[in-house]
This record gives structure tokens, sequence and C-alpha cells, in this order.
């Protein structure tokens, strides 16, 4: 499949689950859309990421295999990196800590530029770090910021973030920074991949889905907020309710909230089976959470098992008369 | 064999893709660019499956009957062994920051050389027969059906991977390449397809010690002819021992030290350091290759290979195990050796009998590596050093891949390098260190009939070296490991003529100045010392 399919493809998927809820609603299947796809979804979710981690716990680590990125423990007048190259727990989860919120592999990125003759320069590539940062900071905040919709009274960690996300106050009702901010995110991350060519060779249908999904979940969001208004009171009413487990469904909504609503559904069920899943995984890399310290602890393998060898007996059997003519000292002197 | 086009040939890669889709592009075997099949000999010493006489090129590789259940059972196997393989075939997100990374598609241009895709290559069958999504969508969820096609597509790729580590580094969720390149050859070897460069020096490892096939007498012999050089050169007469029980070292260092040059200066180095400071060491003729290329064909064939480090260390009744400079080995003792061959309990925590200093960073292993000892006796003022020795020698340094990503070693070799020789460059910073480059012929690639492939990987390095050369006049250039002391000459004589390749401990070597010694005209490879050069004339007049 190529670029432009798969583009085509994933395009297609998400357009389809747009004219769903569309259709659904307007045919008088509110509950559906408005109650039990997202409680499956959520179920789903929960359900999914659980399990797949433990899939991936059930495999051990035999050995211990991380990536040093800096310099060992060796000596006292020696400075070692306890972040790139940790010798303990405390070690391991700073390095951890740096990886997972900062992001600090990406951090480390180069860009190969080459040239005739051949010359070859690694300039400094801090782009994709910028754009994956700014991607999923603002959807972490879009997604604290809708807890709104499901505390009563708010939260006032809630509140503080909507002052400050929306801290250049324009508009009525005021802008959210990190509503845009993840609209360009997406946009960034899509434009990437279409752009370099390498990139757009190996992208998958899986790979502009999510992005598209997204873009879409936020744009939807964006425009419910600021253009096509829906009934707040009433969105209020049916998250409180589905957060509460007494499910009300309020008349008159408005239709492009279902379609945001089902939108999201789908990015929670979707979530497990999905890359998205690198979310939970980062934190089981072996490359990553492991301490550099497997010569100073033996580390066990479950499944270590006997192999056979070729031991010191076999070997002198078949070298003694040229070992004692070398002077070579043997076990067996017959 | 094929011959290998000129530098200006080969220096225009163009990195853009083809049209077609990945996923329907498959290699076309070219002399240069893969390595010849293993002969059946070599796979019948250590049992391996399917020995028989075949070549890449042929069409019908003779893959046993049930190639696909042996196929999708070994991955299934692996997947439940290892997180590493199941974690990282899942969580790939495509980012693309490994992609320009990797040696071999800077120098090739290949796209199925970026990481990203190598991995995709397992993936796509992980996907269809490993999950859901892949049974139900097929290609619209990335999955590929196994087809005889895909074995060779494998075997292509997998075999032009140096396990370099260098992607993981940049990879936001440490997805290793080596493991998924680990995992790609032990299937591989599973159906017999299998690289005699691998397989010969493993045959010959297994049974004779080493991967040259040197037997004892012969292993002797090729030592004490070092020590008739060193005494040419210094007038100190070294005396080694072999398999002698009750010394307090055994000194286990990569094969190639005894068999090539330059490696053999290297280790000419070993042998004038631990004689000036007195060390009371052996050799082993049984366990006489450090490097372990059991690593490059599966784990449990490292594991094989490895147990001759303890089980001659316990034979020999010896303290601890002092380790040569070698990269692979240092993986493997590293990450490795104490997992699958330990504990090492019949052996004492290592401590210098010349410094007093306790590794405690090597006190479950009970193996120090030569730079970590030479840089403890350099601090403690232990080595009479003359480093201007060295001043014709302007030296940059090749951080080894994995004594760099697999433990760290960076400061001690550096350290070492500084006291012994005057005039050190560092190459670039997104060059050394844990962003180094691989020589290009690591993992077992080292072989001549790869050879277009090699100076394609090796550009990388190569031109951080030609940097430093213009830059600096750097002329040498250091290593700690003998694969690149092999192959590091033609890559440097390929791209970068006028740089030569050391050992760390072929310039300690130069600058030690030994008790008793005569005055010194040459260095070990008998060319004149800075300053010496007129006497060298006088001499041959």
């Amino acid at each position: 499949m190529n670029a432009s399919q798969a583009m085509v493809f994933s395009l297609v998927a998400v357009g389809i689950l747009v004219c769903l809820p569309l259709i659904g609603v307007t045919a008088g299947m509110t509950s559906l859309f408005a109650v039990i796809i997202p409680y499956a979804a959520v179920a789903l979710f929960f359900v999914g990421v659980v399990a797949r981690v433990v899939r991936w716990a059930r495999s051990p680590v035999p050995f211990r295999i991380p990536t040093t990125c800096g310099q060992q423990k060796s000596f006292s007048w020696i400075k070692a990196d306890p972040l790139e190259n940790p010798t303990d727990t405390k070690g391991v989860v700073l390095r951890m800590i740096l990886e997972v919120l900062l992001f600090r592999s990406l951090f480390r990125n180069t860009r190969l530029e080459y040239y005739d003759g051949p010359k070859i320069r690694y300039a400094s590539a801090k782009w994709l770090w910028l754009g994956a940062i700014v991607f999923h900071y603002s959807f972490l905040v879009v997604l604290l910021r809708h807890l709104r919709f499901f505390s009563e009274p708010v939260v006032p960690l809630v509140t503080l973030l909507e002052s400050v996300d929306g801290f250049l106050e324009v508009g009525l009702p005021r802008l959210y920074i990190s509503g845009l901010a993840l609209l360009a995110g997406v946009a960034y991350l899509f434009l990437r991949r279409v752009t370099i060519p390498q990139l757009k060779y190996i992208s998958l249908p899986s790979d502009y889905f999510p992005l598209f999904l997204i873009f879409a979940i936020a744009t939807t969001g964006v425009l419910m907020r600021y253009i096509y208004k829906v009934d707040i009171v009433g969105v209020k009413e049916l998250t409180m309710g589905l957060a509460t487990f007494h499910p009300v469904i309020p008349e008159g909504i408005g239709t492009i909230f279902y379609i945001h609503l089902f939108l999201v559904s789908v990015l929670f069920a979707y979530f497990p089976f999905s890359k998205l899943v690198h979310m939970a995984g980062v934190f089981l890399s072996p490359t990553r959470n492991l301490p550099n310290n497997s010569r100073m602890v033996r580390h066990i393998n479950p499944w270590n098992y006997p192999v056979k060898v070729h031991t010191y007996e076999e070997y002198e059997d078949e070298f003694r008369e040229k070992m004692i003519e070398a002077g070579l000292p043997v076990e067996k002197k017959e | 064999m094929a011959t290998v086009p000129k530098p200006s040939e080969l220096g225009k890669v163009d990195h853009r893709p083809p049209q077609r889709p990945w996923t329907e592009t498959f290699p076309e075997f070219r002399p240069g660019t893969y390595c010849y099949s293993a002969k059946p000999k070599n796979l019948e010493v250590v049992g391996l499956p399917n020995p028989r006489e075949w070549s890449p090129t042929d069409e019908d590789w003779k893959l046993p009957d049930d190639w696909k259940d042996i196929t999708l059972k070994g991955m299934k196997d692996r997947l439940d062994k290892f997180r590493s393989f199941k974690l990282f075939m899942d969580i790939c997100v495509r980012c693309g920051a490994c992609a320009d990374k990797c040696h071999y598609f800077i120098g090739s241009g290949d796209p199925k050389n970026m990481p990203v895709l190598r991995a995709e290559l397992i993936r796509s069958i992980y996907r269809n027969y490993f999950t859901g999504s892949g049974k139900i969508l097929k290609k619209y969820a990335g999955a590929r059906a196994l087809t005889e096609q895909i074995i060779k597509e494998w075997f292509y790729y997998f075999y032009q991977c140096t396990e370099c580590r260098r992607c993981s580094v940049f990879c936001p969720y440490g997805i290793d390449t080596a493991e998924i390149t680990m995992m790609g050859r032990e299937l591989l070897n599973e159906l017999g397809c299998n690289i005699d460069w691998i397989m010969g020096p493993v045959a010959n490892c297994y049974m004779n010690g080493n991967h040259l096939g040197i037997q004892p007498h012969a292993f002797k012999d090729m030592i004490m002819f070092f020590v008739d050089e060193i005494e040419a050169v210094t007038g100190v007469r070294v005396e080694p021992t072999f398999n002698r029980k009750g010394a307090e070292v055994l000194f286990i260092t990569p094969s190639g030290d005894v068999f090539a040059d330059p490696g053999t200066y290297t280790l000419m180095g070993y042998m004038m350091l631990f004689h000036e400071i007195g060390l009371d060491y052996t050799w082993s003729t049984y366990a006489s290759e450090g490097g372990n290329f059991g690593l490059f064909t599966s784990h449990e064939m490292m594991k094989r290979l490895n147990a001759k480090m303890y089980a001659e260390a316990k034979r020999l009744k010896v303290k601890w195990i002092l380790g040569g400079e070698c990269g692979h080995m240092w993986r493997v003792i590293n990450q490795y050796m104490d997992t699958m061959n330990g504990p090492a309990d019949f052996l004492e925590v290592p401590k210098s009998p010349i410094t007093g200093t306790v590794f405690e960073n090597a006190k479950s292993t009970k193996m120090v590596h030569i730079a970590e000892f030479t840089a403890d006796l350099i601090r403690h003022g232990k080595l009479n050093l003359d480093p201007s020795r060295n001043d014709n020698k302007i030296v940059t340094f090749h951080d080894s891949c994995n004594t760099s990503r697999a433990m760290g070693l960076f400061e001690e070799p550096r350290y070492v390098l500084k006291a012994v020789c005057n005039h050190f460059y560092d190459m670039p910073e997104n060059t050394i260190r844990e962003k180094t480059f691989c020589c290009g012929s690591g993992s077992g690639l080292n072989t001549d009939e790869f050879m277009e492939m090699r100076m394609r990987g090796g550009l990388p390095r190569a031109n951080a070296v030609r940097y430093v050369h213009e830059k600096y006049g750097v002329n040498m250039l250091a290593c700690i490991c003998a694969i690149d002391r092999a192959v590091l000459p033609p890559l440097m004589n390929y791209w970068v003529p006028g740089v030569e390749v050391t050992g760390l401990h072929e310039l300690v070597g130069n600058a030690l100045v030994m008790k008793g010694e005569k005055k010194r005209t040459t260095d070990l490879r008998y060319e004149p010392l800075p300053g010496m050069e007129e006497e060298e004339e006088a001499e041959d007049v």
C-alpha cells in the first residue's frame, strides 16, 4: 500500500466515524451514542491497557540491556553520569522521569545533512521534540480541563488550569491556548509525515488514522466552544450522569457534541490495540528502565537452562600430545 | 568477490526512497552487499539445524519443509521469553527519529536500513500472526503474510545490521534494533540461514577456543613471537605463562590481537605493561578468545561460547579476570556473562595488586576492563610514561559501539590516551561517546565479500575522522576493539588515506619507560621514534 492509499484509507475511516453519530442521533439512537458507547469505550480502554501491560509483563526480562548514554560508574575520580547511565533505582527513576516528562531521547535528536563529496554534517534537530512536547502537553491540558464536566463543584486545580490556559483573555468564551496548540501539534506531526520522504515511506494507515481522529476531535471541540454553541448545561448534566452512573440524556444538546463524544469514544477504544499504547509501554522499556549494574549485581534469568559446552577435558583430550610437546601444562600426563 | 566502486562513486548516495511501497520491494543479492552462506561443516560442529550447501543468490534456499511453522513457533517462543522483543513489536510510533541515525542507511540510502523499517520487516509478520488487528485488517494494519521472499529479505537486512544500538539512543522508547536483529538472526539460524563469517568463527571458538582455530601449541608460539619482537624493540624480555594454575589473574583478549596487525602491537603493549608492573597473570589456550561470535548467532550460542571464561578461571584457580580491548566481548561480559554463566563465587572481587584499588563496579562478574586497570595505574603514578615517544602521532579516539552504548566506558580510555600521547583531539560531538558511529563491520560482518557495504556503513565514521584529519592533522585513530583494529585500516585507506589505526595499549607500550630497557629508537611497529629518524638512517647505512 502506498502513502496516498494509506492516507485516503484513514481519512475515509474517520469520515465514516463522523457520519455514524450524525445519522444515528438523527435516527433517534441517542442513548447508544450518549451512554452505551462511551461506557463501552472507557471500559475497553481500561481493560485493554491493563491487559496489554500484563501481556508485556508476562514476558520476563532475562538480561540487563540498558542503553548507556553516559559515563559508567567506576572510580571515585571519574565523574559518572547517573541520569544517562544509572546504577541504582534512584538513577533509573530520574532517567525515566526525564524520558517520560521531558522526552529526553528525542531532545538528543540530530539531522543528517549529506553533501556531495561525500561530506556529512549532523545538525541539531529539536523540531520533532518541540512538536511532540506541544502535542502531548496540550493534549494533557485539554484532557484535564474536561474534568470540569465530571466534577461538581469543579476541582480547584481545574479552575486554576483554565485560568492559566486562558490567560490571554481573548474573546468570549475565553480562548484556550491548549486547544489551538493541540491542533497545531497534530497538524505539525501530520505535515512532517507527508513532507519528509522517508517518513512518508514508512507511514502506515495506523499512523495517519490516530492523527486524523485526534484532529477531528480537537476540531469538533473548538467548533463547539466558539462557533456552533451547544447547550453546555445539558452537556454537564449528561457527563455528571455518566460520572455518577446515573445517566440522563437531556434534550437538544446538538449533534456536533455527539460527534465529538463518539470520536473520543473511538479513540479510547482504539487506544489499547494500537501504537498509542506507547504511553504505557514507555515505562516498561528494558533499555531505559534498568540500571547498568550487571557487573556489580548478579541478575537472574528465570528461564536460564544448561547448554552443551566444549569442556576443558574434551579440549585437552584432543590436543594433549601437542600441548605436552609445546611445554604447556596438562591435567592428565599419559 | 566483487570489486568495490571508487569512493567518488560510492559517495553518491540518494536518500530518497523509491516510489514502490516497501512491502512490495525485495532486495537483489548483488555481490558486495551480502555475506556468503555458512559451510555445512561449521553448522555440524555446533549442531545447528539444516546444514547444506547453498548460496543466497540461489532461487531455492533449501529451507526445511516446515520452515513456516519453525519460524512462527520460534517467534512465539521468543515473544514469551523476551519482554524487549514483545514490547518493541508493539510500541513503535514510526516517528522516524531513528531513520537517519543508522550508518548503513547513511551510506547506502536503502530505506530498509532505516532502523524503523528494519524492525517493520519482522513487525509486519508479527502483526499478521500475533495481533487481532493484523489478523482482521491485514495490510491495512501493516501486516504481511510470511513468504520465502520475506525470509530472504530478513537474511539480507539482518545481516546488514551491526547491532551497534546507535538508533536506540535516539528512540523515545529506547527501541533497540540490536534486539530485533538478534531475534531475526535467531529465527534465520533455526532455518539454517547463517553466514560463514559468523559460523566459521563460532565453530573454531567452540572447538579450539578462539575464532581463528589456533591450536594450543600454535597459540603459545604466536605469543612467544611477540616476546621476541618486544625484546628487539626494548631490550627487555617479557615472560608470559600459559595455562598456569594459581596465577592471580587470568588475562583474556580477542584472538585478533594475537593474529593480525595492528592488533598485535596492542598485544605487545599489554605484555610490556604486565611485565613492567610485575602482574602475576596467565594466558589460557582454552579460553583464548574474548570476542563472542555467539552474540551474532543466538543467545544460546553466546552462552555456550562464553562459558569458557569462568570455567577456565575456576580450573586455574585465579582470583579474577582481566579483559583486553574488545567491543562485543565487553558487551557480553557486561550484560550477559554473570547472568548466563555465573555466579562467579569461586573468584574474588578484583583488586589491583599494584595500587590496591578494589574494582567495586566489577564485584559480581569479577572481570575488569584493561582500560580501567591501566587508568587506575596511571592515576596512582605507577607507570613511568614518556608521552613524547608518541609525538609523531596526532590521535583521535573511536568509541567502540559496545563499550559505549552497553557499558558507558568513555573517560577511562581518554584518560589513558591523554597520559600516553601529547596530541589528542576528539571527533565532533555528535559522532563520539554514546553517539559514536559503527566501524561498519561489526557483529560478524567483517568479511571481504561484504566490502562494498562495509565501506558504505563505515562512511559516517570515516567522515568524522576526515574532519579531524583535515582540521588538526590527525593521523592515528585509536580504538579499544579488535574488530575495529581489523576493519578500520581498510576503511581509512578507502575514505581517509593517511590515517592509521592503533589500539590503546599500543600507545601505552610506546610510551612506557621500562626498567632496564635499552635506548629505544623505534616504536612497536619498527618506525623511528620522534627525533630518532636520523639515527635510524645512520644504522641503515
